[in-house]
């Protein structure tokens, strides 16, 4: 048996992958927007709002991170469920049809419920649902041979980009008659980080062994990249910002010299042909909400779909047996797929509408406190707070709303503790997307098992930040030298979005 | 969160130690038609049980017909528990052992090789019961005895997340209906009795095999279905969760009301099925019986919102209801949520006659079928509408500040940028 042992973290020294070059100069178009043109009034008001909301001051908006589409905050395992408020009642149906597909459970083909099957022939789940749990992220991987990763799944690659022979993505479950592609088997190791006060904590730093070969011996060279699925809050909100907004905060360079340098990453996009900004994605390797939902049928579940309509999702030439395998799709029904476009769109227009819940405590003194310290600390620089929608003609549940994501949507050089081994042609091994806070203080409501971070490797939220390095590590060791009362109202500020 | 607490002191305080205790009393008539809904399940599961063992023990087109007809009657008991369901963790997380859908039938037994696009498909054969080693999801799976245990642990996965469906009314209606081959044309499965002959005239294959999975999915369910009924006696986690105040079980009854009518019945029962012209979306795909299951979701409601149960033994289960309490509160209300919930078992009865007059369920989904569109599309509207007014009844008893905490804050138009 071929067992390679990949022992995360490891340096990787950034100076040997070649980065694309800086994002361009002039503002790229959102072509996936039907974006109207904002009155000078609006336009006014606009720029006011993202002004006082750049300052870090206490405005009242900030109790409602999605804007008009803001659900009360209700803790509990249907925290993250609820459609966008501001939804009108005629296309709330539409918003639980999409929900009925996310959740529902795939099977192999042949199976009785055609309109169901084509699951495979190789994946990593059965159903969306099953690694965004409850909508959120995903649960913490167990460690051991035996404990499967859950809702971890791998990419795999070398230097080139998707591997040969097991292609872009590890997929560790096979329908009956198929072979899986290969196992991850996870471990951790203890680390302890001692805080200024004395206090210690205690990290898990994982470990991948990839085993169980299906297809042949894995190169010596594959790399993998743990990615956990993250959760769907507020992605057409996300989808809504104008590009030129999150363009205009990228300084690949430093040339403001605050050690920061976020980079733009441009992908091309599957739908409109064109460049555009990456946005979704751990790496920001996927424009839109559709292309998003269309590679996680194709990649984790192996379902075609119109914008990705290979019936065997990621295998390769060379795994025949999958290509041959049986799918779910008949010429002539349901537009020839496994996912047909009206169950596509249902599924793009359910994951647009997760809507942020209000904010907790906003007026608490610690977590007022903790608010100023996230700016002070300068959180705030990469996890930024607020942005204005494009007012669009189509979703007016995501127009013009002023909503407060605590990302800045652009990768930076996290240090080579985070870094993965498979690097995309666009992103570094160290580069990461910032991830939007929105909802973070919800996480273990709505499942206590979650694991925060791209690989779940972190149980608390302050694990995750004490994970932070690269252009972060100045501000994590910031946060290692808080007071006690400090380091806690950091946390409440958290545990309040 | 202290403006919720505050309302609901206020609300209690109002209502006074009478009308408290009205509500608690509506809340102990729900658990108890819970109770019997559930205890009717498990008695007409038994009964299930003693049709398939005499199947099993002498296979013929009688003792077919009649482990058909015992199931039939079981799911009539089930599907007006399903109420019940949403609203209730403890229901909600034990439901898919017993009712989760799509079925993996090919994981169980043999399936139409013309259900596969491949001439040679090697998966007609990797079934369990054609095989005691099994591969399913990447892992060898020994099944060379096929158990209970098997089917609820190595198949049908514990976590729920990635599971198989293995197990269930649904599996057990596979192994005694077989596919449905007809399509959106007339006819349900029709496997032959023959396919439980042990020994010469065995069909299909593996026939003690099958015969053995067919006992060991129906004994699950016996089992499993006992854990719920007593989940639901006096002292129970399903009937605590609901009595633990009478607000929470107030609440519990309304939203297993509005989930199971909207997003649950009307969405992805119905109106998916519609929308993909899917004659096996439906719930009960092998005996063409899903008319009945959704009559009796329908029934089920109605159960719940009038206090009344009408038992498998002809006796009568019934105490203080929900409709007593809101024509309290809002007589209009209740009175137009009465008539609707009415009008949804009309119009689910009337899908129901039309099933029984020889148009069943999957051929009403044929496309260009108007008359079968019309009437699954009538059983959506009401629903639909139902829902409206079953939210509106949140409000009318006073539940909003729990169910919708800060919700005046998001009500405040100036509060909002837009």
């Amino acid at each position: 048996m071929n067992r390679i042992r990949l022992a995360l973290p490891l340096a990787l020294p950034l100076a040997l992958v070649a980065l694309p070059g800086a994002a361009p100069a002039a503002p790229m178009g959102d072509p996936h927007l039907a974006v109207l043109r904002l009155s000078a009034a609006e336009a006014a008001r606009r720029n006011e709002a993202l002004a006082v909301a750049g300052a870090g001051a206490d405005i009242s908006f900030e109790r409602f991170p999605g804007g008009a589409a803001t659900v009360p905050r209700v803790p509990g395992e249907a925290a993250l469920r609820s459609p966008s408020a501001n939804m009108a009642a005629e296309r709330t149906l539409d918003f639980e049809l999409g929900r009925a597909i996310f959740d529902k459970l795939w099977v192999a083909a042949p199976a009785s419920t055609r309109a169901s099957d084509g699951l495979g022939p190789l994946y990593n789940a059965r159903a969306c649902a099953a690694c965004h749990i409850r909508d959120g992220r995903g649960r913490a991987p167990g460690e051991g041979a035996d404990g499967g990763t859950g809702s971890l799944l791998f990419r795999l690659g070398s230097g080139a980009g998707a591997d040969p022979v097991y292609g872009g993505q590890l997929q560790d479950r096979a329908a009956p008659g198929q072979v899986a592609e290969g196992r991850v088997s996870l471990s951790y190791e203890a680390r302890t980080v001692l805080l200024a006060d004395g206090t210690a904590v205690i990290l898990r730093a994982p470990g991948y062994l990839l085993t169980d070969p299906g297809f042949g011996a894995f190169a010596p060279a594959i790399g993998l990249s743990p990615r956990m699925a993250p959760p769907m809050t507020g992605l057409g909100l996300i989808e809504a910002i104008p590009s030129a907004d999150i363009l205009a905060q990228a300084d690949p360079e430093d040339r403001d010299g605050d050690g920061i340098s976020g980079r733009a990453r441009l992908v091309t996009s599957t739908e409109y042909g064109a460049e555009v900004l990456g946005r979704f994605g751990l790496k920001a390797g996927v424009a839109t909400v559709r292309e998003q939902v269309a590679r996680a049928f194709s990649a984790d579940m192996g379902l075609s779909t119109p914008l990705l309509p290979d019936t065997w999702g990621d295998c390769t030439d060379a795994e025949a047996a999958c290509r041959a395998g049986p799918h779910g799709q008949e010429t002539g029904v349901r537009d020839g797929l496994e996912v047909d476009g009206q169950s596509f769109d249902l599924v793009a227009f359910y994951a647009r509408n997760l809507a942020p819940p209000a904010r907790d405590r906003i007026d608490d003194p610690q977590v007022v406190t903790g608010k100023a310290l996230f700016h002070d600390l300068g959180c705030a620089t990469c996890h930024r707070p607020a942005y204005v929608t494009a007012k669009l003609a189509d979703r007016p549940e995501q127009s013009f709303q002023l909503i407060w994501p605590y990302s800045d949507f652009l990768l930076h050089d996290m240090g080579p503790e985070l870094a993965d081994t498979a690097p995309e042609p666009g992103a570094a091994a160290t580069e990461w997307r910032t991830p939007p806070l929105w909802s973070v203080g919800l996480a273990q409501s709505t499942d206590p098992a979650v694991g925060y971070l791209h690989d779940g490797r972190a149980r608390s939220l302050l694990e995750a930040l004490l994970w932070h390095g690269g252009e972060a590590a100045a501000a994590r060791d910031r946060v290692i030298r808080l007071t006690k009362p400090d380091r806690d109202a950091l946390i409440a500020f958290l545990e309040s979005l | 969160m202290k403006r919720a607490i505050a309302a609901l002191l206020l609300t209690t305080s109002w209502a006074g130690v009478a009308a408290a205790a009205d509500r608690a009393a509506v809340v102990e008539t729900y658990a108890d038609i819970a109770e019997a809904t559930y205890g009717d399940s498990l008695a007409t599961a038994v009964a299930l049980q003693k049709a398939v063992e005499a199947l099993i023990a002498a296979p013929s087109e009688d003792s077919l017909q009649a482990a058909r007809a015992a199931w039939k009657e079981a799911r009539a008991y089930y599907q007006q528990s399903e109420v019940f369901r949403f609203g209730n963790p403890v229901v909600d997380a034990w439901e898919g052992k017993v009712n989760a859908w799509p079925l993996d039938e090919g994981l169980i037994d043999y399936v139409d090789v013309s259900y596969g696009e491949s001439e040679e498909n090697p998966l007609a054969a990797a079934n369990v019961i054609a095989n005691p080693k099994i591969e399913v999801a990447g892992q060898e799976i020994d099944a060379s005895v096929i158990t209970p245990d098997l089917i609820a642990g190595a198949l049908h996965e514990a976590d729920g997340v990635d599971a198989n469906v293995a197990s269930g009314y649904h599996a057990i209606e596979f192994l005694l209906w077989g596919q449905d081959l007809n399509g959106t044309g007339p006819g349900a499965g029709a496997r032959p009795y023959t396919d439980y002959l042990q020994g010469e005239g065995c069909t299909g294959g593996n026939c003690d095999r099958r015969a053995a999975y067919l006992q060991a999915a129906t004994d699950l369910l016996v089992s499993d279905l006992s854990y719920m009924a007593g989940a639901w006696a006096p002292g129970g986690e399903a009937r605590g969760v609901v009595t633990a105040t009478p607000e929470a079980g107030l609440l519990a009854m309304l939203t297993g009301l509005g989930s199971l009518s909207y997003g649950e019945l009307a969405g992805e029962r119905m109106k998916l099925g519609l929308l993909l012209n899917d004659p096996e979306e439906e719930q009960d795909c092998f005996s063409d019986n899903t008319y009945n299951s959704h009559y009796y979701d329908g029934i089920g409601m109605r159960n719940v919102l009038t206090g009344h149960y009408a038992r498998a033994d002809g006796t009568e289960v019934t105490g203080p209801s929900l409709l007593d309490l809101l024509k309290e509160a809002d007589g209009t209300l209740a009175g137009q949520l009465e008539g609707q919930i009415n009008g949804t078992v009309a119009a689910l009865g009337a899908i129901k006659a039309a099933a029984e007059g020889g148009m069943a369920y999957d051929q009403m989904l044929a496309p260009g079928n108007k008359q079968g569109e019309a009437l699954i599309g009538g059983g959506i509207e009401a629903l639909v509408a139902q829902t409206a007014t079953i939210e509106r009844a949140v409000g009318a008893l006073g539940l909003s500040a729990v169910d919708f905490e800060g919700s005046d804050s998001l009500d405040n138009p100036g509060a909002v940028f837009q």
